[in-house]
């Protein structure tokens, strides 16, 4: 080799090695503190707007006041206090669970999929959940038991079903990415068709609850759901973060990843499992949501790194911040009435992602 | 291990071993591609696998790696089979996400070391600063892996393997995508570290003269089987290189530097005069 050393200050060079790897290694810290004061506006605007207005100050002052062994007085009525403590953080804190949730498990399945375009619902979790709920609803089956009531229940063991039935033909076909993806499609498609013959046998008023289910929303009523999905949330979400970097390894290949000493098959079972139960979990009290899964990732790869330790962090937070800020929508854009939240995450998310999109080419060339 | 036509030529210090196989076999379905291959590697030495295309040697190779499943042992010195700890892989065509950098890239090769969390330790970012550094990577560190060019690529792909720390490095036809100064800068590199770091190298070759050059010894191996081994000088003859691989090769001697030339053919440039 051509070792002309220059007599250049190999300590410096040695720094700049450090510093490169440092970066390689570490969480970019600008873009978390944005993320989460993001995460904060959203939740304080969403918390203050609504058909009663909430002043921002009383607002703080009874937040702090919640918070044991802080004292502040609050200058919240007492109608005040319960719409912001029964009505609206139940609401905001489950649309930011749902949010962080699909945000970090569509990241988990494009990094597991290799492909930009894997999203949360592409094993059949979404039909499995719909054909659930519909078959629960339509044939008045109870499978109400403590706090679990019929439709998220029922929806949960669908889409379980319809991941478990995926992921059962990929294993037959030797678990590669490939095979669990074609496996996903054709679950999905038959639990599709199911769900869509299902509500066609139901009649007018039960149909139209599951097709406004199936819309997605966050109604709530108190915390109840917010009880119900915060387990999964931060337990798959705990796996989720642990194997990020697993998801690099895979970047490069089976193959290679093997060589380097991860057994890609386990990992990616591993992922796809604490990521399909924690979308599951999601849309059995929120319904399907569109396009959080598919795009927050994105919007973090292509603003901040494609590497995966910190899309998939990243991901939660924006996940959260996104389907906080479009729920505001949905609740107050028809008030009285409710605009399903799917329809703003699409109307307000593609608009966004073509722009970030498109300046990303633009910036790169 | 099979009575070889060797005398064991180079290093003569092989009291210890870094990896032997016995009886490598490798199928895929029903056709044998490596047919009962053993082979010893010395601490410190270069192998060099060679034949023609389809023989079996990128097989062997990732049999060695723990890629291929195989019947026979693949054992180190202390008899475990190697595992992403043990060897190092530098493969053949090897994939190059987009949107990441070299650093990240090299940092890839701690996989097998880390812990529980997979979270790499100050001990590992070290290592792979300290890899970038003596590489001359350090301009590169932060650039993009899918924007280098193909000599580049593969001085960070030969890092990253630095970075598993393994005694064992294996190259699959590491030079293939290359142009000539870069196969010999990339061999070069290869050959200074395996002397600065002891590493052991077995490396499937296409390039008969460049195996010749970094090779302490050679094993010819066509359709799974071992042809011949020894040192360069026995297994580069014109004869057998020319059975195996179908086709008439000279061997010269340049300057010492053994060479292998495709033998002039007469009739194909008369052919292809003919049809202009």
């Amino acid at each position: 080799m051509a070792d002309a050393s220059l007599p250049a200050t190999p300590v410096a060079d040695d720094d700049v090695a450090r510093r490169a790897v440092q970066r390689a290694y570490g969480v970019p810290v600008g873009a978390v503190l944005v993320g989460v004061a993001l995460l904060a506006a959203v939740g304080l605007l969403s918390a203050t707007s609504g058909a009663a207005g909430l002043p921002v100050g009383g607002v703080f002052a009874a937040l702090f006041d919640w918070v044991p062994l802080l004292g502040a007085e609050s200058s919240l009525s007492a109608t005040q206090e319960s719409i912001l403590f029964e009505i609206r953080l139940p609401r905001l804190v489950l649309g930011m669970l749902v949010g962080g949730s699909l945000g970090m498990a569509g990241a988990a399945y494009q990094g597991v999929f290799r492909n930009p375009l894997a999203d949360p619902y592409l094993l059949g979790v979404s039909a499995g959940a719909g054909f659930g709920a519909v078959l629960a609803l339509g044939f008045g089956l109870d499978l109400g038991w403590g706090p679990f009531d019929t439709v998220p229940a029922a929806a949960f063991l669908g889409a379980l079903v319809a991941v478990a039935a995926s992921m059962a033909i990929a294993r037959g076909g030797g678990t590669s990415p490939a095979t669990l993806l074609l496996g996903g499609v054709a679950m999905a498609a038959l639990f599709a068709a199911a769900q869509t013959y299902a509500i066609q046998q139901l009649d007018e008023t039960r149909s139209r609850e599951v097709l406004s289910w199936l819309f997605g929303q966050l109604n709530t009523s108190g915390w109840k759901q917010v009880w119900l999905l915060a387990p999964y949330t931060v337990v798959c979400g705990a796996a989720l973060f642990v194997h990020r970097r697993h998801l690099d390894v895979l970047r490069v290949g089976d193959d290679e990843a093997r060589s380097l000493g991860l057994d890609p098959a386990r990992s990616r079972l591993l992922v796809i499992a604490a990521a399909s139960l924690l979308t599951a979990a999601a849309v059995s009290v929120s319904g399907m949501i569109a396009f959080v899964g598919l795009v927050v990732p994105h919007i973090v790869r292509l603003l901040v790194s494609h590497s995966y330790r910190v899309i998939v962090p990243l991901s939660a937070v924006v996940g959260a911040a996104f389907l906080a800020f479009t729920d505001i929508g949905a609740r107050t854009l028809l008030a009285p009435a409710e605009l399903p939240v799917g329809v703003i995450t699409a109307f307000v998310g593609a608009p966004f992602f073509a722009l970030v999109l498109w300046r990303g080419r633009w910036s790169t060339a | 291990m099979s009575a070889a036509p060797s005398i064991i030529a180079a290093p003569p210090v092989r009291e210890s071993l870094a990896l032997s196989c016995r009886g490598v076999r490798v199928s895929y379905r029903t056709t044998e591609v490596v047919c009962g291959v053993d082979l010893e590697l010395g601490i410190g030495e270069w192998l060099g696998v060679i034949g023609p295309n389809g023989a079996g040697k990128s097989t062997l190779l990732r049999s060695v790696a723990g890629l291929a499943e195989h019947l026979g042992t693949v054992a180190l010195s202390d008899g475990r089979s190697p595992g992403a700890a043990d060897v190092a892989l530098v493969p053949q065509s090897p994939v190059l996400p987009a949107g990441m950098t070299v650093a990240e890239y090299v940092l890839l090769g701690r996989t097998a070391h880390l812990g529980w969390l997979a979270r790499e330790s100050r001990a590992d970012r070290e290592i792979a600063s300290s890899v970038l550094h003596r590489l001359n990577l350090t301009a590169f560190a932060d650039r993009l892996v899918s924007t280098l060019s193909g000599g580049e690529a593969q001085q960070v792909v030969v890092a990253r393997a630095l970075a598993q720390q393994c005694p064992v490095l294996l190259l699959d036809e590491p030079t293939s995508a290359l142009d000539l100064g870069h196969q010999v800068s990339v061999l070069e590199l290869v050959d200074d570290l395996r002397r600065s770091e002891g590493l052991s190298v077995l490396a499937a070759m296409h390039d008969l003269s460049a195996a010749a050059r970094f090779a302490d010894r050679l094993m010819l191996i066509d359709r799974g089987r071992i042809v011949a081994q020894g040192s360069p000088a026995e297994v580069l003859r014109a004869d057998l290189l020319s059975a195996v691989y179908a086709t008439p090769l000279t061997v010269q001697d340049i300057d010492g530097e053994l060479v292998v030339l495709p033998a002039p053919r007469r009739q194909a440039t008369r052919r292809r005069s003919h049809g202009r």
